[in-house]
C-alpha cells in the first residue's frame, strides 16, 4: 500500500470550542507534504491526534494500514511516528546527549542497547544537525534556536517512518534553515515520510510536494505548492477577510 | 565496584556491631534511623526519579506492619518470610493506587495516597484480629544469635538498608531511571521519545511500595506491639518526604544523608526537649529546604565544592 | 436494624452537615479548582481559623460566627502573600513545581498543627453561644439549632461566592484567568494580582469555615488531616472550579456519611470521605460538573 497515514473524518473538541472538525487527509509513503495555517487553525491539535498526545474525539488514524486510534503515544513512537514539538520540550535535567538517549534506547532498540553504541549513534545525530559541541551541556542551558534543532534530533533519534516537524524552523537563520531543509531533504532522500509545519512560506514550498491549509479546524485547500500559494481561501485565511 | 566495597563493609559493620558489649540505646535509636534510611530511599524512588509525590508513606509502612503481624499470628511465620509478605503487599497496595491515579495528574496521586492512610488506618481499627484500636501484644520467639531483639533487628535493617539502596542505585543509573527522568521532565515528550510512562510509573510506586512496607515489616518485632494509630501516623511522610528532599532527590545518596540527619535530629530532640518541637524543626526545615535549596544537601555541595563527587 | 425514622434522621443530618461540608470546601474550590494550586494545607488553614475564633470568642465573649467574620479579613491578607510566595518561588520558575509546591504547601500544613499543638495543647476547644447546645423539635425529630445555623451560613456563603464569581468584574476575571491566562493578559489584566486576590478570599472565607467548625463540633490541632479528606472529596466530585457543584458534592458526601454513620457505627465515618473520592478518582475523575 502506497498510502503510509491516513486520517478520516477525525474531530476534536475542548469544552465548547471545536479544534478539529472532520479532516480527511492520505499522506502517502516517501511524500514530502506541507501543513500550513493562520494561529489557531488546529495544525498541531491534528499532529497531537496523530501522535497520540491527544485522542481524537470522533474519526480514525490509520497508519501503515492498521488503525492506531486508540493506542498510546509511545506505541504510536514505537510503530515509526516522531514529531518535534512547537514549543521546545527538552528533558530539561539531562544534556542533549543525554536527551537523544532517550529515543535511542526506548524505541529504535526496545531499551537493550548496549550503551556505547547508543551514544556513538547519538553523537552522529548531533554532528549532522550541528549541535555536537553542545553535546554535554545541560540541555536547560541552550538557546531557543539550539532547543529547536534538538527537538528535530530528538525526533530523529526515534528513527522514524514518519517524522512530524511542528515549526522545527522559527527563529532560525537563512542559513541555519538551508541546513535543516538540507537534513530533511536527506533523511526523506533515505525513504522516511516527512509532514512539515511550518510559517516559512519559502521552506514550506521548497520542500513540499503537497500541501493542506488548514483554517478553523478545517481543510480549506489541498494541492501543490504553488497552487496554494496563489489560492484566495489562503490568502484570506492569513491575511483576514 | 565501590559502591559494592562500600555496602559490603556497612553489611560486616551492621551485623557485627550487635555482637559487641556497646550500649543497648546505639542500637535502639540506630534501628529508628536505618528505618527512616529505606523509607526515604523507597520514596524517592517515585518522588524524586518519577516526580510523583507519596504523601502516603505511613500506609506502606502499615500495610508491612500488619502483613507481618498477619503471617507470625496466622502461621508463626519467621522474620524473612514477614518481610516478603509484607514487600509483596506493599507492592500490591502501590500498584493498585498507581493503577487508579497515575493517568491523572500528580496532586490527585498525592492526595489518594493520603486516602489510602486513612482507609487503612480505618479497617485495621475495626479488624479484630489483629487487635483493633487498641492493638496487639506480639510474643516474640526467643531471639538467636544476637543478645536482643534490638540487636538482631539492628543487622536485618542493616542489610535491608543497603538492600534498598543499591535497588533504588540500579534505577536510577540505569535505562528505567533515565525514563523516569524523561517522564518527570516532560511527559508528553517522553511518550513521543518512546517511553512508555504508565508502565514506568507503575513499575516505580510497586517497588516503592514495596520497599517501605519491607521497612514496616520488623516494627511489630520491635515493639512486641502494634497499634493503629501511631503506626499509620502522618509523620512518616514527613520523615521520608523531608529525608528525600532535604538530602537531595536525583541522587541515591540524597535521602541516606537525609534520614541520617533528620534521624539523628528526631533523637535527640524528641528526647532533650519534646516530639512537638521535633515536628516543627522538621517542618520548618522541609519548607526552608523547599524553598531556598530544591536540591538539598546533595545541591548545595555540588554548588560550593563543584567537581566533588 | 434500622427503620424509616432513623434513616430519614440520618438524611436530614446528611443535609444539613454536606451544607456544611460544601462551605468548607468552597475555599478550596476556589484555590484548588480554579486556580490550580496544591493546597493541602487548605484545612490546616481553616483549624486555624477555629483557633482563632475560639480566641476571639473567649476572650471578647463574641458571638463565634461574629469573630469568624471579622477574621476574614487578616486571613484574606494572609491568602494573598502565600500566593504571592508560592507564585514568586514555585510557580514562576516552573520546573519541578509539581513536587516542591506540593511539598511547601504539606510542610506548611504540618508547621501549622504543631505551631497550635505548641501554642493551644491537644486538647479539644470548643465556643458557646445562644445557639450551641439547644435543639429544635421538629415533628418526632431534634435538629441541632447549630447545625441549622452552619446550613444556612454555608447556603449564604455558596450563593454569594457563586454570585460573585459569575456576575462581578473581577468575580468573572478569576473564572477567566482559570480558564485562559494568555487571553486574559491580552485583555490588558495581570493574571497574578486577579488569582492573588482570588487566594486570598478563598483564604478568607476559610476563616469562617474554621468558625462554623468550631461551632459545629469540638477541634483539636490534628483535625485537619481528617479534613484533606472531605475537603478534597467535595471539590474532586463536585468537578473542579464548579461552585454549584460543590454543594451537589457536599450534599452527597454529607448523606453518605451520615447513613454509614447510621449503620456502621463511628469508627467507620472517617474513611467514608477517603473511600468516595477514591472512587470519584477510579471512575470519574472529572466529577459531576467538571471543566
Amino acid at each position: 500500500m502506497s498510502t503510509l497515514l491516513e486520517v478520516r473524518g477525525v474531530s476534536k473538541q475542548f469544552g465548547g470550542f471545536t479544534a478539529l472538525d472532520g479532516v480527511n487527509v492520505s499522506i502517502a509513503r516517501g511524500e514530502r507534504f506541507g501543513l500550513i495555517g493562520p494561529n489557531g487553525s488546529g495544525k498541531t491539535t491534528l499532529i497531537n491526534c496523530v501522535s497520540g498526545s491527544l485522542r481524537n474525539d470522533a474519526g480514525s488514524i490509520l497508519f501503515d494500514g492498521r488503525d492506531i486510534s486508540g493506542l498510546p503515544a509511545y506505541l504510536r513512537t514505537r510503530r515509526g511516528i516522531a514529531r518535534s514539538f512547537q514549543i521546545p520540550r527538552p528533558f530539561a535535567s539531562m544534556s542533549v546527549l543525554e536527551n537523544l538517549l532517550v529515543p535511542l534506547e526506548y524505541v529504535a532498540h526496545g531499551g537493550e542497547l548496549l550503551k556505547g553504541h547508543a551514544e556513538d549513534e547519538a553523537m552522529a545525530l548531533l554532528r549532522d544537525i550541528g549541535l555536537a559541541d553542545k553535546a554535554q551541556t545541560l540541555s536547560s542551558r541552550l538557546s531557543q534556536v539550539e532547543l529547536r534543532k534538538l527537538e528535530l534530533a530528538r525526533a530523529m533519534a526515534a528513527r522514524p517512518r514518519l517524522l512530524i516537524s511542528d515549526e522545527a524552523m522559527a527563529g532560525l537563520s537563512a542559513t541555519e534553515i538551508s541546513e535543516v531543509l538540507a537534513i530533511l531533504f536527506k533523511l526523506n532522500e533515505a525513504g522516511i515520510t516527512i509532514i512539515m509545519i511550518e510559517h516559512i512560506m519559502q521552506a514550506v514550498m521548497k520542500f513540499s510536494q503537497r500541501v493542506i491549509c488548514l483554517d478553523a479546524g478545517r481543510i480549506i485547500c489541498e494541492g501543490a505548492p504553488a497552487q496554494i500559494v496563489q489560492n484566495a481561501e489562503v490568502q484570506r485565511a492569513y491575511l483576514g477577510a | 565496584m565501590k559502591f559494592w566495597i562500600g555496602a559490603a563493609i556497612t553489611v560486616v559493620v551492621g551485623v557485627g556491631l550487635p555482637l559487641m558489649p556497646l550500649n543497648e540505646y546505639l542500637f535502639y535509636a540506630g534501628y529508628m534511623v536505618l528505618s527512616f534510611v529505606v523509607l526515604a530511599t523507597a520514596w524517592n524512588i517515585l518522588g524524586g526519579y518519577a516526580g510523583y509525590v507519596n504523601f502516603g508513606p505511613p500506609a506502606f509502612f502499615g500495610i508491612g506492619a500488619y502483613s507481618a503481624v498477619l503471617l507470625f499470628k496466622w502461621l508463626q511465620a519467621p522474620l524473612v518470610v514477614q518481610i516478603a509478605g509484607a514487600a509483596l503487599m506493599g507492592g500490591l497496595l502501590g500498584f493498585g493506587v498507581g493503577l487508579l491515579t497515575l493517568r491523572l495528574r500528580g496532586i490527585f496521586f498525592a492526595i489518594a495516597t493520603v486516602a489510602v492512610v486513612f482507609i487503612m488506618e480505618t479497617l485495621m481499627v475495626n479488624w479484630r484480629y489483629v487487635g483493633g484500636a487498641t492493638g496487639l501484644q506480639i510474643l516474640r520467639p526467643p531471639v538467636e544469635v544476637f543478645d536482643t531483639y534490638t540487636r538482631m533487628l539492628f543487622a536485618v535493617m542493616t542489610v535491608m538498608s543497603v538492600a534498598a539502596v543499591a535497588i533504588a542505585r540500579y534505577i536510577q543509573v540505569s535505562w528505567i531511571g533515565r525514563g523516569l527522568r524523561a517522564l518527570r521532565d516532560s511527559e508528553d515528550a517522553a511518550e513521543c521519545s518512546g517511553v512508555p510512562t504508565l508502565k514506568l510509573k507503575l513499575f516505580a510506586c510497586a517497588v516503592s511500595g514495596a520497599l517501605m512496607a519491607a521497612a514496616g515489616a520488623p516494627m511489630p518485632m520491635y515493639l512486641s506491639f502494634i497499634e493503629p494509630a501511631s503506626t499509620f501516623n502522618l509523620s512518616y511522610t514527613i520523615a521520608a518526604l523531608g529525608s528525600a528532599i532535604i538530602g537531595g532527590m536525583v541522587h541515591w545518596a540524597g535521602p541516606i544523608i537525609g534520614a541520617i540527619l533528620l534521624g539523628t535530629l528526631q533523637q535527640v530532640v524528641t528526647v532533650t526537649i519534646s516530639s512537638e518541637i521535633n515536628v516543627l524543626v522538621v517542618g520548618v526545615l522541609l519548607v526552608v529546604f523547599v524553598v531556598a535549596a530544591p536540591e538539598g544537601i546533595l545541591g548545595l555541595i555540588k554548588k560550593y565544592f563543584p567537581g566533588k563527587k | 436494624m434500622f427503620s424509616l425514622d432513623l434513616l430519614f434522621e440520618a438524611l436530614l443530618f446528611g443535609v444539613l452537615l454536606g451544607c456544611f461540608y460544601a462551605a468548607v470546601s468552597i475555599g478550596l474550590s476556589v484555590s484548588f479548582g480554579l486556580l490550580d494550586v496544591p493546597h493541602v494545607a487548605h484545612p490546616a488553614i481553616m483549624v486555624l481559623g477555629s483557633y482563632g475564633t475560639w480566641i476571639i470568642a473567649g476572650k471578647l465573649g463574641w458571638d463565634p460566627l461574629l469573630a469568624g467574620a471579622v477574621l476574614m479579613i487578616p486571613f484574606f491578607l494572609l491568602g494573598v502573600a502565600i500566593y504571592r510566595f508560592y507564585y514568586e518561588v514555585f510557580e514562576k520558575r516552573g520546573t519541578d513545581a509539581g513536587v516542591r509546591g506540593l511539598a511547601f504547601f504539606f510542610g506548611l500544613a504540618f508547621i501549622i498543627e504543631v505551631g497550635l499543638i505548641l501554642a493551644f495543647g491537644v486538647d479539644q476547644r470548643s465556643v458557646e453561644a445562644a445557639y450551641i447546645g439547644k435543639s429544635f423539635q421538629v415533628g418526632e425529630y431534634r435538629i441541632p439549632m447549630r447545625m441549622v445555623v452552619a446550613f444556612a451560613v454555608a447556603l449564604i456563603l455558596t450563593f454569594s461566592l457563586s454570585f460573585y464569581l459569575s456576575k462581578t468584574f473581577t468575580g468573572r476575571a478569576i473564572k477567566a484567568v482559570a480558564q485562559d491566562e494568555p487571553a486574559l493578559r491580552l485583555m490588558g489584566a495581570n493574571p497574578v494580582r486577579i488569582k492573588q486576590w482570588a487566594f486570598g478570599i478563598a483564604t478568607g472565607v476559610s476563616a469562617l469555615a474554621g468558625a462554623m467548625l468550631i461551632i459545629i463540633s469540638p477541634v483539636e490541632p490534628a483535625i485537619d488531616r481528617l479534613y484533606i479528606g472531605r475537603t478534597f472529596c467535595v471539590v474532586v466530585l463536585a468537578g473542579l472550579g464548579s461552585m454549584t457543584g460543590t454543594l451537589a458534592a457536599g450534599l452527597i458526601l454529607g448523606i453518605v456519611e451520615s447513613i454509614v454513620l447510621m449503620l456502621f457505627g463511628a469508627s467507620w465515618a472517617p474513611a467514608v470521605a477517603f473511600s468516595l473520592l477514591l472512587i470519584v478518582l477510579g471512575i470519574r475523575p472529572q466529577g459531576l460538573f467538571g471543566r
